[in-house]
């Protein structure tokens, strides 16, 4: 107790520590919002909630680690997680995810959450429990005495972050398939009756989800750590952001990601790092329940 | 067909008291099979009967876990000292001491469960299908993080409880009774309970809550209610855990999210959801092929798991219940016209 009230009496003292720790906090954020604007999108098209989300984003950074192992440029591993978790995605797709789009949603909950355990535990039985990362030997830049340091890695990170972003968002605007996707969002009866094909199209936005989120994870090791086990914390997060901000509200889940991240460096510097995990699953409990009293109100359940 | 359910019951009460004689090598394993039934037959009066799908029940397990040891120490020494004891220091329970300890242990955690459940079913019964298992599933996780950062309760260590006191046989013994004696008390409870109108209630929360709701059910006070019992009885099987393990600590015992957290869900699945012995043969099924093949499987039992659940979910929804059901309706007391069965033979051939 005494360390929490030392750890807030910090942030008082000396306002600069506010500033680094919202840096730092955006910085993981864009991630969280990467990886919550892929789940937005599969649950808004297939209506399908994936508890394996964050399974993909940590499967995307071993990728990216074990191809660094072998002399490949990190960077280069980001359109190379894209690739490869775009074909295991695919392949979920095939053999899980399109038996229950149709089935309730309890069934594709349990569904992705079986297929978490199972990645996770391939994952571990491939590379081992122990944490991983990727250090890039890049110079840190350093604001205000050497108070705020931003490695540039990291800076990277977000704007490659932020490209793959662009990117999707342009592709569903301007593209063929990015039209036909979200009519399928909107109706997929009627866009079947306009000759959509919307097996193919669940096919594609699967496939896509997973690649954003292993593109997510490739910069993740970059920037932070992982191990086959943070899956679930990471799928955590991206349903915190998405319940936060709404289905299709994409501006709200880049703000709701980043703040998620800002929130969660605010909690780990106040309680200590033991308390990570905890934080992240509290804010959902936070934002559930936020979500249900505005509900309440109107005599509505969130369903 | 009464006598056969006759016979039935009474075979399964004979094995239910003589299977730790009859197999003596194996008493731990059988009450881990009770610890299921239990487990499966509470989630289902949740996830079967009711329609609210919770993926965070472990939570009252490890809850209970923690409430029962906690109670039994403090019952004659101080929690904190003994939690962060060193090895010099040496702690004495006697033999009354420890009996005392472990009976209000063990309903002390059951009735903390309740508690649990009414408040956190307040809070969260308002979600709906997944958002109800995402935010069950966070409540539990949450939990077992908070727990292992709190050293009142020995922190990420755990807690070592006092071994039973007479011949290590009798305590196996001892540990199964209480197991079995648990299980057939919720079983013959549960049969009670789903023929009362209690038990209509509940199933038509399940098939249409806005429609119960409007039909003049307080649909609130149903959900709560159903989800305290089933976390009384999940409470006070986490506190026999507690003394038949000696030794638990908080992410990988207690609050096991995905080992027993999501078996249970599993057993249901494949034995039948919404049936009263779906759960029962589920768990049963499933303990026996978990504990055949774990020790083959070499670390690929997690990816056996996941696939496991993942088939049932996907190919066979509707479990082994559903699947007698359809195939042999006659035993459920359903009729099926005659006629038509010989019109569609005739028809075929």
């Amino acid at each position: 107790m005494d360390q929490v009230l030392f750890n807030l009496s910090l942030l008082g003292e000396y306002p600069i520590v506010n500033l680094k720790i919202v840096i730092d906090g955006i910085m993981i954020g864009a991630l969280f919002a990467l990886a919550a604007y892929g789940l937005a999108l599969v649950w808004g098209v297939m209506n399908v909630k994936n508890l394996a989300q964050g399974d993909f984003v940590i499967a995307g950074g071993y990728v990216s680690w074990w191809l660094a192992k072998y002399g490949v440029h990190p960077l280069l591993g980001v359109p190379a997680a894209f690739v490869v978790m775009w074909g295991i995605g695919w392949v979920a797709y095939k053999l899980v995810i399109s038996r229950v789009v149709e089935k309730d949603l309890f069934t594709s909950l349990l569904a992705t959450f079986g297929l978490a355990i199972m990645m996770a535990q391939i994952l571990n039985l491939l590379f081992g429990s122990d944490t991983q990362s990727i250090k890039l030997d890049y110079d840190t830049l350093y604001f205000f005495d050497g108070f705020i340091d931003v490695p540039i890695a990291k800076l990277l990170g977000v704007l490659l972050a932020a490209t793959l972003a662009a990117c999707v968002i342009i592709f569903m605007k301007s593209s063929r398939m990015g039209q036909a996707i979200r009519a399928t969002a909107q109706d997929a009866r009627a866009a079947r009756v306009l000759g959509i094909d919307t097996e193919k199209v669940y096919a594609f936005t699967f496939s896509l989800n997973s690649a954003i989120c292993g593109a997510a994870g490739a910069i993740v090791v970059m920037v932070w750590v992982i191990q086959p086990f943070y899956g679930i914390t990471h799928s955590i997060r991206a349903f915190v952001i998405v319940t936060a901000a709404g289905l299709g509200n994409l501006p709200g889940v880049i703000a709701a990601g980043l703040g998620i991240g800002a929130l969660e460096q605010y909690g780990s510097h106040i309680f200590g790092i033991g308390y990570q995990q905890a934080i992240a699953v509290m804010l959902l409990l936070a934002v559930l329940i936020f979500r249900l009293i505005q509900q309440r109100r109107v005599r509505k359940s969130l369903q | 067909m009464k006598s056969g359910k006759l016979v039935l019951y009474s075979v399964a009460v004979l094995f239910t008291l003589l299977a730790p004689f009859i197999m003596p090598d194996f008493k731990t394993q059988l009450a881990t099979l009770w610890l299921m039934i239990i487990v499966a037959l509470t989630w289902d009066m949740t996830g079967g009967q009711m329609g609210y799908n919770s993926l965070g029940n472990i939570f009252f397990y490890g809850t209970g876990m923690y409430v029962a040891a906690v109670i039994c120490i403090a019952l004659t020494h101080d929690v904190g000292s003994y939690t962060n004891a060193f090895s010099d220091q040496v702690y004495v329970f006697s033999d009354a001491e420890y009996f005392t300890g472990v009976m209000i242990g063990i309903l002390g955690a059951g009735v903390f469960c309740s508690a649990c459940a009414l408040i956190i079913g307040y809070l969260t019964f308002g979600l709906r299908g997944p958002y109800f298992a995402i935010g069950t599933l966070g409540v539990a996780i949450a939990a077992g993080e908070l727990v292992s950062n709190w050293d009142w309760v020995g922190g990420g260590q755990g807690i070592s409880l006092p071994v039973f006191p007479y011949d290590l046989e009798q305590g196996k013994i001892f540990f199964y009774a209480l197991f079995a004696a648990t299980g057939v008390l919720l079983f013959i409870f549960l049969r009670w309970l789903y023929t009362t109108r209690f038990g209509a209630a509940i199933n038509a929360i399940r098939d249409d809550e806005e429609k119960a709701e409007a039909m003049g059910i307080h649909t609130l006070r149903y959900k709560l209610t159903t989800w305290s019992i089933a976390a009384f009885f999940i409470g006070v099987v986490g506190g026999i855990s507690a003394f038949q393990l000696i030794h638990f600590e908080p992410l990988e015992t207690a609050y096991q999210t995905i080992n027993l957290g999501i078996f249970m869900v599993v057993c249901v699945l494949l034995g039948g959801k919404g049936t009263l012995w779906g759960p029962v043969i589920g768990a049963i099924v499933f303990h026996l092929f978990k504990e055949v093949t774990w020790n083959y499987l070499l670390g690929w039992q997690w990816v056996a798991l996941g696939a496991l659940i993942v088939i049932t979910v996907v190919y066979f929804r509707d479990g082994i219940m559903g699947w007698l059901m359809s195939v042999k309706p006659e035993w459920f007391g359903i009729r099926v016209e005659k006629k038509s069965e010989d019109a569609m033979q005739e028809a075929g051939t």
